[in-house]
């Protein structure tokens, strides 16, 4: 029934205002993969504990204005620096005794971890999630001639932008990325110049954790604060990170919103197929291009 | 020899059921609570469900006859295949009499099929698809508090009534969407409003933004939310940041659950009209069963946990009537009664197998006209169970078609 609407192309404003909404997810991907980029160049874990600590900044947030009446700005910094330091503390505690030893442990321990996080959540929140209100600067909407957009979502991809260019910027064009990357080439090198590796490795894994846990503050006033949204978000990241290349930050940025475009795109043609396409497209991806669009092969 | 041996197995089958039909012949009575413990789904049903279930056992005694009857409960991730193995090893090996809850319509009607084939019974209280009792109807099968039709004919009706003459769908892509879409469909049109589009969401989706723009621009008076839990919560917090409501479009949440209202808070809900079989906050008997439940789960319960309370109470009742765990023959008992407790008022189970009983219609509060925490609805209208379980179009179940 009414099957054409599914075919039909749609208008050209609807199609502009598809094209952002679907940049707006993107900035999401986009956030949550360079985080995860970042985590595997380094420490070589595949990071399945990314989902919790997005859900954990969320709500860090809630608690804080719940809680403490700390609104959304504080929350901004605040959320990301409390779960870098759960980060640090995991790290520490745990992936540090897998150090070294075949791909699949971390990944075990992680997912594990994120199990442990997420059901103890559910268990004291429940499903469905809590409000979070958008805060009073940026309500309301803007009309854009082909939409309404509303300012938070505009405000979204702003920030995404300006983060993923940061790190970006620091991992590539400073004194800092440069000894990161060394490090990940040949560590005991490194450390043999007096750098100290082990910690590096600590605060990168924080500062991973901590990235996602900024897109949990930014997702919050957008979806339910609720336990379960790391999970749901999760694996669509690791299609986009295999995507755009394990590893790669630019990879990870531009799959990350090329991917959201064209997800946004199918929830128009296909929207039946809009939780499949992207991995379709890794399918795909993976047969071509191993290692990954933006990635070396080893 | 392979006739003869299934012969043989047939005799023996009918000598093992004629001896059930006597009497109870099993040390325990045991009830399965089959939900989605941990997903969008599990705060309707789930882990209440689970509680809802046991408070009926204590309520009944802990005992019938003698044998203990005991709550066991599992998680079918919403997926049907789980759903039905879980059913199979519940039937076959673990010895399970009765499986309710039923969250989830796929779930349901997947599980369904296997109870069919045992002849056991199931009282399904929190799937919603009309195809239940519909085309894919079940003799040991009773639909226990609300279904598709019973919500078109609620907020179906009402949105229409009220002049919301045409019509745009936001779909779950699975059974119970299909079915709310397609009876709500039947409704409107048959109150002389028509429907402009739809589009057909994947279950468990976190942005809706997509589809909200795609129905701000079909142009149709009302934006039907064919979906539950937290699809309907993300489809409502972000049709408000869209300025839906604002830009003169209504929303129509077909499938509203009290949890869901609790999570989306009154800022967000008022003004929301709804379906419910069942509120905690109707009279004393309703909160008096709510109170009992809200002391164990720090939250009041929804329709569908006070149903799976009412199905279990009313299942053991039958099973003590009839002495006897037969399938059939307790679905015959509990056919052979109204249905009147603090959940279901005037019920009573048709030949499709569903429980026609009075719905509601409500109205989300305003936040200036709630008292406290869980103070949500007005009462709008009490539909009867004859008018709100009434199918537009006939039903195709076997069992009653004409």
């Amino acid at each position: 029934m009414l099957s054409w609407i599914h075919i039909a192309i749609p208008p050209a404003p609807l199609f502009f205002a598809q094209l952002l909404v679907g940049l707006i997810n993107g900035a999401f991907y986009a956030m949550l993969s360079l985080g995860l980029a970042i985590i595997f160049g380094l420490l070589n874990i595949i990071n399945f504990t990314h989902g919790a600590q997005y859900m954990l900044g969320a709500f860090t947030a809630w608690f804080l204005l719940t809680y403490l009446g700390v609104g959304y700005w504080p929350a901004l910094i605040i959320a990301p620096i409390v779960v870098g330091i759960v980060g640090i503390a995991i790290e520490r505690l745990f992936l540090r005794r897998i150090r070294g030893l075949d791909h699949l442990y971390g990944l075990l321990l992680t997912f594990g971890l994120a199990l442990v996080i997420e059901g103890v959540f559910r268990q004291q929140y429940g499903s469905s999630g809590l409000p979070y209100t958008i805060p009073d600067a940026l309500q309301g909407a803007e009309s854009l001639g082909f939409m309404f957009l509303p300012i938070y979502r505009g405000w979204v991809i702003v920030a995404s932008l300006v983060v993923c260019f940061g790190t970006w910027f620091v991992i590539e064009r400073t004194r800092l990325g440069a000894h990161l990357r060394a490090a990940t080439e040949n560590p005991a090198l490194v450390q043999a110049f007096g750098i100290n590796v082990p910690r590096l490795v600590t605060l990168t894994y924080g500062a991973g954790a901590a990235l996602a846990a900024l897109a949990g503050v930014l997702a919050a006033p957008i979806y339910q604060v609720s336990p379960l949204m790391g999970s749901n978000i999760i694996i669509v990241v690791f299609a986009v990170v295999v995507i755009g290349g394990m590893g790669s930050i630019l990879g990870a940025i531009v799959s990350g919103f090329g991917l959201g475009l064209i997800e946004g795109l199918t929830k128009v043609f296909y929207p039946e197929a809009s939780s499949t396409v992207i991995f379709v497209i890794m399918a795909l991806v993976i047969l071509v291009k191993p290692a990954g669009l933006f990635g070396r092969a080893s | 020899m392979k006739r003869l041996a299934a012969l043989a197995g047939f005799a023996a089958a009918l000598v093992l059921s004629v001896g059930a039909q006597a009497q109870i012949t099993k040390d325990t009575i045991k009830i399965g609570v089959l939900a989605d413990m941990s997903s969008l789904y599990a705060d309707l049903g789930g882990p209440g469900s689970v509680m809802a279930a046991k408070m009926a056992v204590e309520d009944f005694g802990g005992t019938l006859n003698g044998k203990k009857i005991e709550v066991v409960s599992a998680d079918h991730q919403n997926k049907p295949d789980v759903g039905a193995s879980i059913a199979r090893q519940w039937f076959d090996q673990d010895g399970v009499d009765m499986i309710t809850d039923l969250t989830t319509s796929s779930v349901a009607l997947a599980v369904q099929e296997v109870a069919r084939k045992e002849n056991k019974v199931l009282l399904i209280t929190s799937a919603a698809s009309s195809d239940l009792t519909g085309k894919a109807c079940a003799p040991t099968s009773i639909h226990w508090m609300y279904d598709t039709v019973a919500l078109a004919n609620g907020t179906g009706a009402a949105v229409v009534k009220a002049g919301g003459d045409s019509w745009f769908f936001i779909t779950a892509d699975y059974a119970f969407g299909h079915s709310l879409q397609n009876d709500t469909t039947a409704v409107v049109q048959a109150n002389g409003g028509k429907v402009l589009g739809s589009v057909n969401v994947p279950l468990n989706t976190a942005d809706f933004s997509s589809y909200l723009l795609q129905a701000q621009a079909s142009k149709a008076k009302v934006i039907g939310l064919a979906n539950a839990g937290g699809d309907t919560i993300n489809s409502i917090k972000q049709a408000a940041e869209f300025g839906i409501v604002k830009g003169g479009q209504k929303l129509a949440g077909l499938l509203v659950f009290a949890s869901d209202v609790h999570s989306l808070g009154l800022q967000t809900a008022q003004g929301l009209q709804l379906t419910e079989g069942f509120y905690w906050d109707m009279d004393d008997q309703t909160r008096a069963w709510s109170k009992k439940f809200f002391d164990r789960m720090q939250k009041e319960p929804t329709m569908a946990q006070a149903g799976v309370y009412s199905a279990v109470m009313n299942y053991l009742n039958a099973v003590k009537a009839a002495n006897t765990l037969d399938g059939p023959t307790v679905i015959k008992q509990l056919k052979s009664k109204p249905v009147n407790d603090f959940a279901i008022r005037n019920g009573h189970i048709r030949d499709d197998g569903s429980l026609a009983h009075d719905m509601y219609l409500f109205e989300v509060k305003k936040p200036s006209e709630s008292k406290g925490p869980w103070d949500f609805y007005k009462l709008i209208a009490t539909i009867p169970g004859e008018e709100a379980f009434k199918r537009p179009h006939g039903n195709e179940c076997p069992a009653v078609k004409s």
